[in-house]
């Protein structure tokens, strides 16, 4: 269970937040132009990344604002929260502590099957 | 027997081969869990392909095939699903005999719980679907309920117990035995089982497959199969595929060994709590998904109190129990809760990949048109519908109500 820091309203149990998915997703321009190949990758198709992860949080049970989060989902730790209006992070700003593309992080993961 | 117990069990005969990689292989699959295993057996059984390779990042079975709670059904709503199910629950009745190896198939029945009218409407028209397809399915009663499993407390809850869906066919099965059968067998026809070999990229070329780049080098390939579950997706971005997939954990749970107590499976979607027995006596006992994404195998504690608030409100007989351990498995997630058994735009680059949260129960079956559609680079007809193209076309196979686990 994660503990969030709400860029509002400060650190706050995960029972009050609900997820909403990968961040900076653009809506395409030219709806009506636009191929059925495209929108599909617009509608079904998210970033799955291994590691670090640009996601959406809504602060739904407190000031119901909407919010972006940087999370290590190899290990769930989460790196960096801002607002929706603040500039983006940079992604060498984190340490990416996944070095295969299915690899396992030394600490934080649950996969004992692979751990050295 | 006594013998290998003097010298630390080291001299047991090896139930498969451990090769290390040739350089070429006619099919490589990525993922040696059941169905990956299973794929295997039947490309080397039916199709008569013989230079194959399964490569697996840990040990056989230590992914989703080793961490799920082994419900096996087929009693899906759509049509597409309910042949893919049925299918794969037509191949268990026979499995152990066609393996020679015992993989413990118990049909106790499954039974789908109703809570409130709408659940009631839902699983009746489920149920008339069902048996237009020709799959057993049933409606009883709260009575019949309570004969069938006395400890379930139907009344003086939250949301009661109005009915249920049964199926008496569905069961449970033991999970390694899959993956060691499927070995076993694939093996003697000659198929290598490489563990502890990673794959790092997928390699392609003019959109037609190379190879395979493992941590055991460069293997070369006509076909790979991906049938990686939560990590498919990531391997897919290593040929610059994106899959739609959400790869998050869902965890079990199980309980002190204690006396048979519940001879059938019964799950409850609408409160979130399933549960069967296992033959050691465990209560196998099935949570939910986190909200998020994750690769840690591991899942909130919020999730298991909320499946531990329902067991003991639907049972209040478990309330004292100690639970032994708890899991996590990392689950892929198509945005309709239906698998992807397809072809992709790269010649010879096949996947098999998002079962979510009830791939165990489809292991023969999408083992055995998956080995199809590789063999014959086309879908089996009962995968047809199962292909990526759908997310294009917009013909999707939106089976949430029939997964187990809502999400």
């Amino acid at each position: 269970m994660l503990i969030i820091e709400c860029p509002y309203c400060g650190r706050r149990d995960q029972s009050e937040f609900s997820n909403g998915g990968e961040a900076h997703v653009k809506r395409p321009d030219g709806s009506s132009e636009i191929s059925d190949r495209e929108w599909s990758e617009y509608v079904f198709v998210r970033s799955n990344t291994k590691g670090i992860f640009y996601e959406r949080w809504v602060h739904s049970h407190g000031c119901r604002k909407w919010f972006n989060c940087v999370r290590d989902t190899s290990t769930d730790e989460i790196l960096k929260t801002y607002r929706i209006d603040d500039t983006r992070p940079k992604l060498k700003d984190f340490k990416n502590l996944v070095d295969t593309p299915s690899g396992e992080p030394e600490l934080g993961s649950g996969n004992f099957t692979v751990k050295k | 027997m006594a013998k290998n117990a003097f010298n630390g069990n080291k001299d047991w005969p090896k139930m498969w081969r451990s090769p290390e990689p040739r350089e070429f292989y006619d099919a490589i699959i990525i993922g040696g869990g059941g169905h990956g295993l299973g794929t295997a057996y039947y490309l080397a059984k039916e199709h008569g392909l013989k230079n194959i390779a399964v490569i697996e990042k840990g040990w056989l079975g230590g992914g989703n095939t080793g961490r799920n709670t082994t419900i096996i059904r087929s009693n899906y709503l759509w049509d597409d699903s309910a042949h893919l199910y049925e299918h794969s629950l037509k191949l268990w009745e026979n499995l152990s005999s066609d393996l020679n190896y015992n993989v413990m198939f118990s049909q106790r029945g499954v039974m789908n719980l109703a809570h409130n009218e709408h659940d009631i409407k839902e699983i009746k028209r489920r149920i008339s679907a069902n048996n237009l397809n020709g799959i057993d399915s049933l409606w009883l009663s709260k009575e019949e309920i309570q004969k069938k499993v006395p400890i379930m407390n139907t009344d003086n809850l939250r949301y009661p117990v109005l009915g249920a869906s049964y199926q008496p066919r569905g069961g449970t099965a033991r999970h390694d035995a899959i993956a060691w059968g499927f070995a076993m067998r694939a093996d003697e026809m000659g198929v290598d089982i490489i563990q502890n070999c990673e794959a790092l990229q997928i390699k392609t070329k003019n959109g037609k497959i190379e190879g395979v780049e493992t941590s055991k080098g460069f293997i070369r390939a006509n076909k790979v199969g991906v049938v990686a579950s939560g990590h498919s997706s990531v391997l897919a971005e290593t040929a610059g595929i994106r899959l739609p997939l959400q790869s998050k954990p869902l965890q079990a749970l199980v309980s002190e060994p204690i006396k048979p107590i519940i001879d059938t499976v019964v799950m409850s979607s609408a409160v979130h709590a399933y549960v069967s027995q296992s033959d050691k006596g465990e209560l196998v006992i099935g949570a939910g998904t986190d909200s998020y994404n994750s690769f840690t195998q591991r899942g909130g504690f919020d999730i298991i109190e909320e499946t531990i608030r329902a067991m003991v409100e639907l049972y209040p007989v478990f309330g004292k129990m100690k639970m032994l351990r708890q899991w996590g498995g990392i689950v892929d997630i198509c945005p309709d809760a239906s698998p992807i058994i397809s072809k992709s735009d790269i010649e010879g680059l096949f996947f098999n990949c998002g079962w979510g949260t009830g791939g165990f129960k489809a292991t023969p079956g999408s083992a055995n048109v998956f080995a199809h559609t590789i063999a014959k680079n086309e879908p089996h007809q009962i995968n047809a519908a199962f292909s990526l193209e759908r997310f294009v076309s917009g013909k999707l196979v939106d089976e949430h109500g029939a997964a187990a686990v809502a999400h």
